[in-house]
């Protein structure tokens, strides 16, 4: 682990609930994430992780529930809000702009930093090129950081699997965000795109003290990069506690980690 | 000069941000345009100036229009000649009510088709596709409706016709063919280079991101609402300019009943054979589909003259529908990207040419 510190509590959850007609997919989850913590939430298949991850950015509307984030109370978030609030985050199955380029992918994740209007935009000369040179720049950022200055002008529909997480995981860091929350980042990816999939996220946490939820399966990254985790089952929470905790938690066993020793 | 990138290193993003990165393309654009301002006026006869050149112009901006709106914000529309018929009426109600100099009618006319043209994208913040297309298809009909219903669009005329007023700038008359030639090329070619500047910008990107993966651009913070009403907003803008242009500088007199459903769809015809999201490709699609039947009727009837068969007029007619049907399946199922994405293929082919790896 590295020497960041970990700060106050930044986004509590209280009593979420989320339900599906019938399908209670969340029930009553209650907790917190630090600023600049490693957060994973973990649990076995359509135990609700994606769905919590869904509420935290407004994506899904819970039907009870509280949200505090930087101290304000909200009962539920809004998508675009969350966005404006510092959020970005990547999709279990990949959310990309198909038809676009990486680069353009990239800028897209700056959307939030352009000002300029369409009007501006489309006499091109002044602000609008001023702008774009600027946010280029910083996604050029982004770019080298991510090591894929090769595909930068390839449509991401061309690219293969791993890449395009890749690629998703740079429009988030293009928007600059406080809070990236990641849905599985390292799924379906070999063992070396898993290794430089962990060092960027931990470089990221590092380097620019973002705080991170993220959602994975595999135990070992999980335990390895996280500085606590909550695990989820059947939309119910059974666990929450350093992976040291969580990895001891009689129930845990039983529902989830049980299996896989 | 062989047609390479190479060689042509970027050095600064200025360079790569330009409009036309590689150098053989900006002399290209830069002959075409001067053939198309200084060349044409000097050799077309009046013919191909009235008849070919301006409607292929005009049309090529209203492709441009629909392009906006399906190739890069993803919405489908079946209303094109509706905002084109706005434009059209606008801008004859801001010269013959408030004796408005043209340029600013026009602008006025595209101002009103944006409006209705807002209107009308209201329900696709509800529905999406083939519903979305269902509910543009209430402007086609509603707006020729209205123009034809209530008098006061048309001034009064019998069946809605309108009759362009004579156009002047600057004391300038625009009554020749070769004037509304270059004053068509004039107000094309700068909206033609202003929609490629909002498509490289951030509006276009955004409108690109709710076309793609409209979850994931509302998560990055793009506004769905406001980035799909202003693509209605500027794709009937651009009709309602070319809507304004066809009966000043093509038409000259022009009932509501020109802009049907048929026109919607031929200019739907022109954004599939073009290129779906292209701004190029809105010029070649506009260009084909005026072309072929002109082309068609020079080749057939020598053709089948050569087997001793007369045919009729009809016949051509009714042949160039089956091309159309033709070209249109062929382009939907096998090159969805249209005569745009071929001419990228030539250009790519070139730029290795003549190693083929
Ligand atoms: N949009 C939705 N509509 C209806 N049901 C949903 C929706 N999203 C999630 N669910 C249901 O909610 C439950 C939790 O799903 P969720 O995707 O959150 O699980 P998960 O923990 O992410 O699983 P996985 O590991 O498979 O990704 C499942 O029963 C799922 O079917
Ligand atoms: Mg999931």
């Amino acid at each position: 682990m590295s020497a960041r510190k970990i700060g106050e509590v930044i986004l509590d959850l209280q009593n979420i609930s989320l339900r599906f007609g019938g399908v209670k997919a969340l029930t009553d989850i209650s907790f917190n994430v630090r600023e600049h913590e490693v957060r994973a939430i973990i649990g076995p298949n359509g135990a609700g992780k994606s769905s919590m991850l869904n509420v935290i950015n407004g994506v899904y509307h819970p039907q009870e529930g509280t949200i505090i984030f930087r101290g304000e109370k909200r009962h539920e978030m809004e998508a675009n809000a969350a966005a404006k609030a510092g959020f970005a985050r990547t999709f279990q199955n990949i959310a990309l702009f198909k038809g676009m380029s990486v680069l353009d992918n990239l800028m897209t994740g700056r959307n939030l930093k352009l000002k300029t209007n369409f009007l501006q935009q489309a006499i091109w000369w002044g602000p609008a090129r001023r702008e774009e040179l600027e946010n280029r720049q910083k996604v050029e950022e982004v770019i080298d950081f991510l090591e894929i200055e090769h595909i930068r002008k390839t449509p991401v529909g061309r690219l293969p699997y791993g890449l395009q997480k890749r690629v998703e995981l740079g429009r988030a860091l293009a928007a600059e965000p406080q809070i990236l929350l990641l849905d599985e980042p390292m799924a379906g990816m070999n063992v070396e795109e898993k290794q430089d999939m962990c060092r960027f996220i931990l470089d990221v946490n590092d380097q620019f003290g973002t705080t991170i939820v993220l959602i994975e399966h595999d135990m070992g990254v999980v335990m390895d990069i996280s500085d606590r985790v909550v695990v989820l089952d059947y939309g119910k929470k059974i666990g929450d506690g350093t992976p040291d905790e969580v990895k001891n938690n009689p129930e845990v066993i039983s529902a989830y980690l049980g299996t896989q020793h | 000069m062989l047609y390479r990138e190479t060689g042509q290193f970027k050095t600064t993003y200025a360079a790569d941000q330009q409009i036309f990165p590689i150098r053989q393309d900006r002399i290209a654009i830069g002959l075409l345009l001067a053939v198309a301002f200084l060349g044409v006026p000097l050799v077309a006869d009046q013919y191909w100036l009235s008849a070919i050149l301006i409607p292929f112009l005009i049309f090529a901006l209203a492709t441009l229009g629909l392009n906006i709106l399906t190739g890069y914000a993803g919405q489908l529309s079946l209303g094109s000649a509706a905002f084109m018929a706005v434009g059209a009426f606008g801008a004859y109600n801001f010269i013959l009510r408030l004796d408005m100099p043209i340029i600013p009618a026009f602008l006025l006319g595209g101002l009103c088709a944006a409006t209705v043209g807002i209107l009308f994208g209201l329900p696709s913040l509800r529905i999406k596709g083939f519903y979305l297309a269902v509910a543009t298809l209430a402007a086609q009909f509603f707006v020729v409706w209205g123009l034809t219903k209530f008098g006061w669009f048309s001034n009064y005329s019998s069946s809605g016709v309108i009759t362009a007023q004579d156009m002047e700038i600057f004391g300038f008359p625009i009554d020749s063919p070769v004037s509304k030639y270059l004053l068509t090329l004039t107000i094309v070619s700068l909206l033609a280079l202003m929609a490629k500047n909002m498509v490289r910008s951030n509006t276009g990107r955004s409108w690109m991101a709710v076309r793609d993966m409209d979850v994931a651009a509302e998560v990055i913070g793009i506004p769905l609402m406001k980035t799909k009403l202003l693509a209605f907003a500027v794709s009937s803008f651009y009709c309602g300019v070319a809507g304004a242009l066809a009966a000043y500088c093509y038409l000259g007199t022009v009932e509501p009943d020109y802009f049907t459903l048929d026109l919607s769809f031929k200019i739907l015809f022109m954004v599939i054979v073009g290129g779906v999201g292209s701004i190029l490709g809105s010029f070649f699609g506009a260009a084909f589909i005026i072309l072929l039947p002109i082309f068609l009727n020079i080749v057939l009837h020598p053709l089948f003259g050569l087997f001793g068969i007369d045919i009729s007029t009809a016949i051509v007619s009714n042949m160039e529908l089956m091309i159309f049907g033709g070209l249109i399946i062929f382009f939907l199922a096998v090159e969805p990207h249209g005569l745009a994405r071929l001419w990228q293929i030539g250009k790519e082919k070139l730029r290795i040419w003549p190693f083929p790896h």
